[in-house]
């Protein structure tokens, strides 16, 4: 992402003028890297090493501060935007250390209990046929973080669900007990580790990543790789192939064994029976029946977002678009926008929750302006949920800020806007509206769907605990 | 452990805000910090020196080189090397002390750079520890103002930072 804001004329800059603000120094902290132009010959140079910047090695943004008089009107320069750049400071590695990836490979091959562990560097480093190639090869477990969702066939028999937090049963439980991680492209953050000190005791760590800091950072990697995730996984692959080494068939095969004694012991599983509403999750897998499991899947974040993660099937990079560990609520319904620009004829989704749809819901008529028919799926459990769900889990359901009894009529809302709204209350209901929704091509639709406002998002990793330290529901623990 | 971090960076506005912004927003420790152009103005040295764990060096090196205007990292405190730092004194200077601190300063191979009929300024250059050791023997009641320069450092023989 490459940002261009605005800035008084140099000359007032730092004497509090009209609407100034430090832009390179407010958005310091959560940059890339940023510029602020000085002479206007120099834009075409700044612009071409912004984008440069922000596209190569780890992506990040950057942004470009402009003084209104570096694009005076009455000043004419020719814009000779340069072919190449080149930054003495600035060399992102283009492959990994063939010597390192050789004896990753080597631990690999010897392993007995191995796990692929892949995040968002996947979908980002395009590197999903890559990892699925040597995963399938050597017929090893795949979980993904929420960022790296899709970057594996999620209805793959290998696919054992996101890990995490929110993680499944089965991937929870195979992390713990590997003997060996490879991690491509995905950072051991708070929310996938839990407690560092008791991650995944038994296992030997291989983490390859394009950026140097996010290896160690958590946890100590015993093979560390600096590279981008697909050269480094195609190397691995022909490493395998010309590997007179075997994988270990037999411990493969009890260890799979034991995985799928752990995928049929929760599997995924919520209850039906305990609301007259619908659950949310049967919302987010009829979204998943309903699109062929292909829409393009932008999210908010609370319950409604770890729903969508766990129970929309991904077969594809890119299809699950969410802000990740920044957790960003109002980031789904742009988002959502945006995708749809570039992918006019795809389907394209926000699922959202009353909560989140708020913080940015004057995009209706940015919708209504440029016309971009997005559909949203609202999970209206009339609470900030996820907020909810920690105070009835450790502060004894003493609820505060996170009900909801203000909320707008959505449907007379989006109609304001000139969008189709949708109210729907029965689970027999769900099916044909949401199939009427997606056949609406050319029409934006907000669906409210009503949802069990009491619903928890299960599995959820006890706090300081470790990785299979779970509830699986509200009164079942590990 | 106390790590000497020096960094060749791009003498560019900015780059020192990254560098100071940096340990502050990932909670590493600045001991001192100090900062110049080298013989190519083009590129500034800056010296850091740190307290932290050998994880959190390996991550405060990692960072600083992840600085799009940071060019080279080096932890000098890996290998032989040479640190100083330069201080100026300033103490009250009346009657017998006048003696006292000259005969002082000369031990620790200061020099009185600034005289008043009831000041003497005195620079001192050296390992941080040896500056320290100078407060103590002039004991603090004397002393009006001090201004340290922080340390900076290189290595030892060959060995250089540099393009
Ligand atoms: C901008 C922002 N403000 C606050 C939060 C903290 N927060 C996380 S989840 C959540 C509740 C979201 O409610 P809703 O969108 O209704 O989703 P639900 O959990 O009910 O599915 C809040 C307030 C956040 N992540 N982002
Ligand atoms: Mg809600």
């Amino acid at each position: 992402m490459v940002v261009i804001t605005g800035q008084v004329m140099s000359h007032l800059i730092g004497e509090d003028a009209f609407q100034e603000t430090d832009m390179i120094g407010v958005s310091r902290p959560v940059v890339k890297h940023s510029f602020s132009v000085q002479n206007p010959e120099d834009i075409p140079a700044i612009i071409k090493k912004a984008f440069h910047i922000a596209e190569s090695g780890r992506p990040g943004p950057v942004v470009v501060d402009i003084p209104k008089d570096m694009t005076t009107p009455t000043e004419r320069y020719p814009y000779e935007y340069p072919a190449s750049v080149k930054l003495r400071s600035y060399n992102p590695v283009s492959r990994g250390h063939t010597g390192q990836i050789k004896k990753a490979m080597d631990m690999v091959l010897s392993a007995k209990r191995p796990v692929i562990y892949s995040g968002g560097g996947i979908v980002m480093g395009d590197a999903s046929n890559e990892l699925t190639e040597l995963a399938q090869m050597l017929n090893v477990p795949v979980t993904n973080t929420l960022m790296g969702l899709g970057g594996y066939p999620g209805t793959d028999r290998q696919f054992i669900g996101m890990l995490g937090m929110h993680g499944s049963y089965e991937a929870n439980m195979t992390m713990h007990h590997a003997d060996l991680i490879l991690a491509v492209g995905a950072r051991f953050d708070d929310r996938v580790t839990n407690a560092l000190d008791k991650f995944c005791p038994t296992a030997k760590v291989i983490h390859v990543d394009i950026d140097p800091a996010a290896i160690s950072k958590t946890i100590k990697a015993d093979v560390p790789i600096v590279g981008p995730a697909k050269s480094v996984l195609a190397e691995m692959v022909s490493i395998v192939k010309a590997s007179k080494k075997q994988i270990d068939k037999e411990a493969l095969e009890s260890w799979w064994q034991q995985i799928e004694e752990w995928r049929t012991r929760h599997g995924g599983r919520f209850r039906t029976d305990d609301s007259e509403l619908m659950k949310p999750q049967q919302v987010i897998e009829m979204l998943s029946k309903v699109t062929n499991g292909d829409a393009y899947v932008c999210s908010d974040v609370g319950q409604h977002q770890m729903f969508a993660a766990q129970y929309y099937k991904f077969n594809k990079p890119n299809r699950w678009i969410n802000s990740g560990g920044l957790g960003t609520m109002g980031f789904g319904l742009p988002a959502a926008m945006g995708v749809k620009l570039n992918f006019p004829d795809a389907d394209v989704a926000c699922v959202t929750g009353e909560g989140s749809i708020q913080m940015n819901i004057q995009e209706l008529s940015t919708i209504s302006q440029y016309d971009i028919p997005v559909k949203v799926i609202c999970l209206n459990n009339q609470s900030l949920g996820m907020v909810r769900q920690w105070q009835d889990m450790n502060y004894e359901s003493r609820h505060s800020q996170s009900y909801m009894k203000s909320l707008p009529d959505f449907i007379k809302l989006v109609e304001a806007y000139g969008h189709v709204g949708m109210k729907v209350d029965k689970y027999e209901d769900l099916e044909a509206a949401m199939q009427e929704a997606f056949s609406l091509k050319d029409r934006m639709v907000f669906m409210d769907i009503a949802v069990d406002p009491f619903e928890h998002v299960y599995p959820m990793q006890v706090p300081r605990g470790s990785m299979r330290d779970m509830w699986l529901t509200k009164t079942e623990r590990t | 452990m106390r790590h000497i971090i020096s960094v060749l960076m791009e003498n560019e506005p900015g780059a020192l805000s990254r560098v100071v912004g940096l340990f502050s927003q990932r909670n590493f420790n600045i001991e001192s910090l100090t900062v110049a152009p080298t013989e190519d103005a083009t590129l500034s040295r800056l010296t850091v020196t740190t307290l932290g764990s050998d994880r959190v060096i390996e991550q405060i090196t990692k960072q600083l080189n992840k600085l799009i205007d940071v060019v080279k990292v080096v932890d000098l405190t890996e290998g032989d090397h040479i640190e100083r730092e330069l201080m100026m004194i300033k103490l009250k200077a009346t009657g017998q002390m006048r003696d006292e601190i000259k005969r002082t300063a000369d031990i620790f191979r200061g020099q009185i750079i600034d005289v008043t009929p009831t000041t003497y300024t005195v620079q001192l250059a050296g390992a941080s520890d040896k500056l320290d050791a100078f407060i103590d023997a002039i004991g603090t009641s004397g002393i009006m103002e001090v201004v340290r320069t922080g340390v900076s450092g290189l290595s030892r023989g060959e060995k250089v930072l540099s393009l």
